[in-house]
């Protein structure tokens, strides 16, 4: 029972999905703050001196990392009933994508050249002025494009936060497509609208890393 | 936890299914995925503009409109506009090897432009023709590059296979979530699943690194027995990164 594509349905349907696209857009701002930050401080740890740090922070970074998302998510959100799912999804989201930012971080400490070290020890500087002062200005600005590209990906991993019920843009889809049988409009826009944002994006991501010189 | 140990234990043949289908929609949708790499990939060093316009414009349209939009679109919205129905496990299939596809091009893509200028022109100079070219100087070299990336691709598309469980294929989210309503053992249960999907990861891994010694020994690079242990490398994460 094939029926043609509904212009009015589309109509219909744009103002709520773009009342869901604000609560999308803040998942992925808020989820990428906490990747940001948490990745950081998963790189610093794992450059820790002593292996009862860099150890278990490596393993559960892995395990993370190697786990289906969905999976954390469903799983976070049964354990906490009493946590609003926005919030578990923001920190899921966020910590799921830290055990990738830490890898860009670890990278840009890498690329940190080796006479920055030393000359911070010739000087007798604290670790916490190291890293401060010398070290993360010159790491931080070599990996926001890549932070920039996670970023893009986690807002098209976002509709999973619709299977928490967190009513982001899938979820007003799906809600959409079953009150009146329209799931070709409603998926259809919401797949644009996913298009219209993360294309021009990762447009001035690839321009933004071209300048930097990678 | 005794209780879900018995109840696993009666679920098991489910379970056991469930994995099946888990692991059926990751091989065969990293399969399409390959085959769309390669095709896309190829076709984005074509001379033609044509030709490279196509490549791009279906590598952006499906990197860019979201796998989840891409599977729910095959599931709910295809059968209304078309009429046709797939069954769920095909609408996996078909999804995540579009998805993945597109992402994989743009290694294939990569990669195939890392190979040094000077082997196009040895080629050119001995005469080969085009496909002789690519097929006995060019892929080989370049698929060498691929690998780490691909491996990554892999497990990425492997973590996205519960999704089934939302458009109701009996994959293994679906009968661990059962076991999980029967007993309410919430921890348990994920915990479970976490690690049955960090092996399956593990295994695919493992699996790579032996197929990248096979293809690093066919172009007289030695590697040592330590790398088949490993995991993935910053470099090949920052990739994935880099190609999105």
């Amino acid at each position: 029972m094939s029926r043609s594509f509904d212009w009015e349905a589309v109509q219909d349907a744009l103002p709520l999905l773009l009342e869901g696209f604000r609560v999308t857009l803040l998942a992925t701002v808020l989820g990428t703050l906490v990747a940001a930050v948490l990745g950081l401080a998963i790189a610093v740890a794992g450059r820790a001196p002593s292996r009862f740090v860099t150890v278990p922070v490596k393993a559960v970074m892995e395990f993370v990392r190697a786990t289906p998302l969905l999976v954390q998510l469903v799983g976070a959100a049964a354990l906490f009933t009493s946590v609003e799912p926005l919030t578990i999804g923001i920190v899921v989201l966020g910590v799921h994508y830290a055990t990738y930012t830490s890898e860009v971080y670890r990278a840009g400490i890498d690329g940190v050249p080796k006479g920055q070290w030393e000359a911070c020890r010739a000087l007798s500087l604290p670790p916490r002025r190291t890293w401060q002062a010398v070290i993360l200005p010159q790491a931080v600005r070599n990996v926001l494009p890549a932070l920039g590209n996670y970023a893009i990906s986690m807002f098209k991993e976002t509709p999973f936060l619709a299977v928490i019920t967190v009513q982001e843009m899938v979820f007003e889809a799906r809600k959409y497509g079953a009150d009146h049988f329209a799931y070709t409009e409603a998926f259809t826009l919401a797949g644009l609208v996913f298009l219209i944002a993360s294309y021009p994006t990762s447009l001035l991501m690839r321009k933004l890393e071209k300048r930097l010189g990678h | 936890m005794n209780d879900f140990l018995s109840t696993l234990l009666d679920e098991f043949p489910q379970v056991r299914a469930g994995l099946w289908v888990t692991i059926e929609a990751t091989v065969l949708g990293s399969l399409l995925a390959l085959l769309l790499s390669f095709t896309f990939g190829l076709m984005a060093g074509s001379k033609l503009l044509l030709v490279r316009g196509v490549s791009r414009t279906v590598v952006e349209f499906f990197r860019g409109t979201s796998l989840y939009i891409q599977l729910f679109w095959l599931y709910y919205a295809m059968p209304q506009l078309t009429g046709y129905e797939l069954t769920p496990l095909l609408c996996g299939v078909v999804a995540f090897g579009l998805n993945y596809g597109a992402y994989g091009s743009e290694i294939v893509r990569g990669a195939v432009n890392s190979v040094p200028r000077a082997q196009y022109e040895a080629a050119v100079a001995l005469n080969m023709t085009p496909f002789h070219r690519m097929r006995k100087v060019i892929l080989p070299q370049a698929w060498v590059q691929m690998i780490p990336s691909f491996t990554n691709l892999l497990i990425q598309l492997l973590k996205c296979t519960p999704l089934l469980w939302l458009i109701s294929a009996a994959d293994l989210m679906t009968a661990v979530e059962h076991v999980r309503s029967r007993t309410g053992e919430t921890l348990t249960a994920y915990l479970l699943l976490l690690a049955v999907y960090f092996v399956l990861a593990y295994a695919l891994t493992l699996l790579m690194n032996l197929l990248e010694r096979s293809a690093k020994r066919r172009l007289g690079l030695h590697t040592g027995a330590g790398s088949l242990l490993r995991t993935r490398t910053a470099e090949a994460a920052a990739t994935t990164g880099g190609a999105r």
